[in-house]
């Protein structure tokens, strides 16, 4: 059985792969091409599925008690950081938003005691 | 009567292996070859009151319509993979009708001639790396029967668990460094993708290294060789190997590439 250029058997490709593994491919990485019905549109529900998934999928990963990625500061390596952060910009952007405005608040607070015991 | 709209599943060169006879794709229509300018577009018919806009939106809410849907379209690539080199488009790229579909290769005629050079004869393989399951996740060490006895036991217990997870995870993390730098030594290329989440992908232990290789089909023998031989090297963790893929890591973005966003075919009749 010597086909000549024949690829070694698929490894949980085809029907078996990981439903993860498929989705990944297949919402996240083929080309993305503007087509006459609204692709624009597309790319944002598509974005929308995949936050919605990881929404879901982190609260569930937290109730069976997986909460590393909250306290791990050896979370991955620089490159493996760089795409969590590419994703999860937006939240933590939010949370760096809100962590800000709290330390102005208590700066601010601080600063108008000391004024004041310094008059 | 309509005649439904145009998905693409993705654009190859001509080829002349025939495709699997009972191949099916998107809502269980085989799908057809589409010639134009020395390219063909892979594509089939599908219902324009499933793929037009607002029902499209709607479907994409719902997890099984997607996961059908994907399956069918990798099924698509899939089956081109084992007859040539197809540049996989992302899940429903869809067009009117076959003149759109035209048009749209006409204005990316330059991207994928040079794309698909680049891919000819090379599949993606997955690699990832799993840490073996950790003792936390299982909950068990939370309700430890013997209580602790004091504060400190307490604190000296969970300070060993992390300690624990820490000496796995830096033992793991250094694995998946050696084992990505050795891929990309017999790959041409390599991405490194986001580590999937545990619950998403219902896979054991933390994804530690989730990446892609594009290797020629030639030497995809070896490189598959080479990953299963690491296998045995890695204790307290886990490789996995999928493929082969089409190319879908390596194809990039081409919206815009054309400089021809607006395809003159807009205007809904």
């Amino acid at each position: 059985m010597t086909t000549p250029s024949r690829l070694p058997d698929a490894y949980g490709n085809g029907g078996g792969a990981n439903l993860a593994d498929i989705l990944e491919r297949v919402l996240d990485k083929g080309v993305v091409i503007a087509g006459d019905i609204r692709i624009n549109l597309l790319d944002i529900e598509l974005l929308t599925i995949k936050l919605r998934l990881i929404v879901a999928s982190v609260d569930k990963a937290k109730e069976m008690g997986i909460d590393w990625w909250e306290t791990d500061p050896a979370l991955s390596s620089s490159a493996r950081r760089e795409e969590l952060a590419r994703r999860d910009g937006d939240a933590r952007h939010e949370e760096l938003a809100r962590e800000n405005a709290e330390l102005r608040a208590r700066l601010a607070a601080l600063e108008s005691g000391r004024t004041r015991e310094g008059s | 009567m309509t005649t439904g709209l145009r998905y693409v599943y993705a654009v190859c060169r001509p080829f002349s292996a025939p495709l699997q006879s009972q191949l099916t794709g998107v809502g269980g229509v085989p799908p057809r070859l589409l010639h134009h300018h020395g390219l063909v577009a892979v594509v089939s018919t599908v219902p324009e009151r499933h793929f037009a806009e607002e029902p499209l939106r709607a479907h994409l809410e719902d997890l099984d319509w997607l996961t059908e849907t994907a399956r069918a379209h990798q099924q698509v690539i899939d089956a081109l993979t084992t007859v040539t080199t197809p540049l996989p488009l992302r899940l429903a790229t869809v067009f009117r009708d076959d003149s759109a579909v035209r048009v749209m290769m006409e204005a990316r005629e330059e991207y994928f001639r040079q794309t698909l050079d680049r891919l000819e004869g090379r599949v993606e393989w997955g690699v990832k790396v799993y840490t073996d399951a950790e003792p936390g996740e299982s909950g068990e060490p939370e309700r430890a029967p013997a209580k602790a006895a004091s504060g400190r036991d307490y604190l000296r217990r969970r300070r060993d668990t992390f300690r624990a997870r820490e000496d796995a995870w830096q033992k793991a993390e250094a694995f998946a460094t050696r084992l990505h730098e050795t891929l990309c030594e017999r790959a041409e290329d390599a991405r490194l993708h986001a580590p999937q989440n545990p619950a998403l992908s219902g896979a054991a232990g933390r994804n530690v290294l989730n990446a892609a290789y594009l290797v020629p089909r030639d030497h995809s023998e070896e490189f598959v060789e080479l990953v299963d031989r690491t296998k045995d090297e890695a204790s307290g963790m886990r490789v996995e190997l999928t493929g082969p893929w089409a190319a879908y890591s390596f194809v990039g973005d081409v919206v815009g590439a054309a400089g021809d966003e607006e395809n003159g075919e807009g205007d809904l009749p």
